[in-house]
């Protein structure tokens, strides 16, 4: 009796938000793998259409470049990142909460809203070609954007607070004990560091690199405003295959292996930190 | 924290991060207020006329209603969902109950783009394009992960003894969800839905493969911002980075609350 009303209850808290994420998130997901399967000529099922991708050096171009790109603002997020947790996991309240406004507003800004701002700011008139050249510091217009530079720029910004906090978390919760017992046994500043921070803090570093990388790899809109036709990613390829050459098999099978490479990389995100820790 | 002084060269550092996160805004910010027909900076002229271009036009009106109104009820839909499904998940003992949490927080990590043309290839199929109902299905899905983790986050420290004494006081269920829970819960449930508003109110990829001919306000932005930089989506912009700091004042205000409930 007692577990039938358990269950009764369960199915009446989870059943509305299980039946929306089958019909309006796992169903189309599993149609594209139908759609990605189905590219035969007679409509038989098979791996045509990876083929097509996979065997192409346009597409895997395109993968290749996508992929140095998430790699390099993964780089770029990280190397930007460690300083700032630092500095947030010893600072006092006051300047704890400073520091996360700064963090914070931005990851919740509307990416829109900042990729303008890029545009302005890096276009070949734009606010900094201008500055630099009322210094006479350059003649020609730098170009720095519809290039993977422009690009870099848009997406680092966006992506670093999803380093700063995974970094932050796991220096946070390094044991002050340890640095005084290092201090005691005469470790200076930077032995303490490298011995004591800097090893503990890894998993934190891993986990925020995983994170920045992951989401770099399905970036939309940023490439397609700040890279233009020149620097074309997965994500463009996909839209376009879609809304201009209506291939949905080539299409789909390409999601298809965005979407497989995220899940593996964010299991091995969950493993290393929890995806609570970043979003709440 | 252990009185040791932190480098001077790391603060010079942070410093500069945290201008390299705030140029954008700031940046913006200041040259929606510019007077002259093109973006420059510093402005040369100030005024208000892109505001004044964002208010009198009939586009932009009807963008941010359809984005109001899709936003509104995506926030009820997401909060309900999700409030009553976090109660399932941490309070009985369901089989599978870790991986029915990971599929509802899983919309978080999904790249859009993947989500966006399967969504698109089905609602062909049910009719739902351009209509306020498929974006608001869509958004649900996204947003229901920030209810989840905002709800089973409070949840989590809630003091379950309080819930047995009520039931042993003889209420049901329901009754004790609605006087002991909800009273208890309700700062994780407004986070949870300030931010399931935001995710639908900014959302864009989505919105640009099925919002069809009614097109919510972030389309209308990327459509001025794609093939000229329209000036008035700095004022629009403007706009949109106050509510999101009025909407992260308010969670973070609901965070303190929560500490004090729960001690």
């Amino acid at each position: 009796m007692r577990a039938r009303s358990t269950w009764g209850q369960a199915l009446v808290l989870v059943g509305p938000a299980l039946l929306l994420l089958v019909a309006i998130y796992l169903y189309p997901l599993a149609r594209l793998l139908v759609l990605s399967l189905a590219g035969g000529a007679d409509g038989a099922l098979g791996l045509g259409a990876y083929r097509r991708f996979l065997e192409s050096s346009v597409y895997l171009g395109v993968l290749l470049r996508t992929i140095r790109i998430s790699l390099v603002v993964t780089a770029v997020c990280l190397v930007l990142a460690y300083p700032v947790s630092y500095v947030l996991s010893r600072a006092g309240s006051l300047t704890l909460r400073v520091i996360m406004v700064f963090v914070l507003l931005p990851l919740w800004t509307s990416i829109l809203v900042r990729t303008y701002a890029w545009m302005v700011l890096l276009q070949a008139n734009g606010v900094l070609n201008n500055f630099l050249r009322r210094l006479h510091v350059i003649d020609e217009p730098l170009r720095l954007m519809y290039n993977e530079a422009g690009v870099v720029i848009g997406m680092a910004q966006v992506l670093l607070p999803f380093a700063i906090l995974p970094v932050f978390a796991s220096l946070r919760n390094i044991d002050p004990r340890l640095h005084a017992a290092a201090r005691v046994m005469g470790a200076g500043p930077w032995r303490r560091f490298r011995s004591v921070t800097l090893p503990l803090s890894l998993p934190g570093v891993a986990a925020a690199g995983l994170l920045v990388f992951v989401q770099a790899l399905g970036f939309f809109i940023i490439p397609a405003l700040l890279g233009g036709s020149r620097v074309i990613t997965l994500a463009m390829v996909i839209e376009t295959q879609v809304v201009d050459l209506l291939d949905w098999s080539l299409a789909s099978s390409m999601a298809m292996v965005l979407l497989v490479v995220t899940v593996l990389l964010v299991v091995g995100f969950d493993r290393l930190l929890g995806l609570d820790k970043v979003w709440v | 924290m252990t009185g040791e002084r932190t480098h001077p060269l790391l603060w010079v550092v942070t410093g500069l991060v945290l201008t390299y996160l705030a140029v954008p805004s700031v940046l913006v910010i200041i040259m929606s207020f510019s007077g002259g027909l093109f973006l420059e900076f510093p402005p040369r002229s100030l005024s208000m006329r892109w505001y004044q271009v964002y208010w009198a036009s009939g586009s932009w009106r009807d963008a941010t209603v359809r984005s109001l109104e899709v936003a509104g009820v995506v926030t009820v839909l997401a909060t309900s969902l999700g409030t009553l499904a976090s109660v399932a998940l941490v309070r009985l003992s369901l089989p599978g109950r870790g991986a029915i949490r990971a599929l509802m927080i899983s919309p978080v990590v999904v790249p859009t783009i993947v989500l966006s043309i399967g969504l698109y290839s089905v609602y062909a199929r049910w009719r739902l394009i351009g209509t306020a109902a498929g974006l608001v299905l869509a958004h649900t899905v996204l947003a229901l992960p920030f209810v989840v983790l905002n709800v089973t986050a409070v949840l989590y420290k809630l003091d379950r003894s309080l819930e047995r004494a009520a039931r042993s006081l003889g209420a049901g269920p329901l009754r004790t969800f609605t006087q002991v829970m909800l009273p208890l819960l309700w700062p994780g449930i407004a986070s949870g839905a300030i931010f399931a508003f935001l995710i639908s109110f900014d959302e864009i990829v989505i919105a640009m493969f099925i919002s069809g001919s009614h097109p919510t306000l972030p389309k209308l932005m990327f459509d001025g911002i794609r093939y000229e930089l329209n000036p008035v989506v700095a004022a629009v912009s403007s706009q949109l980075i106050i509510v999101t700091a009025l909407a992260l004042l308010s969670s973070a205000w609901l965070r303190r609350q929560t500490d004090r409930t729960s001690g």
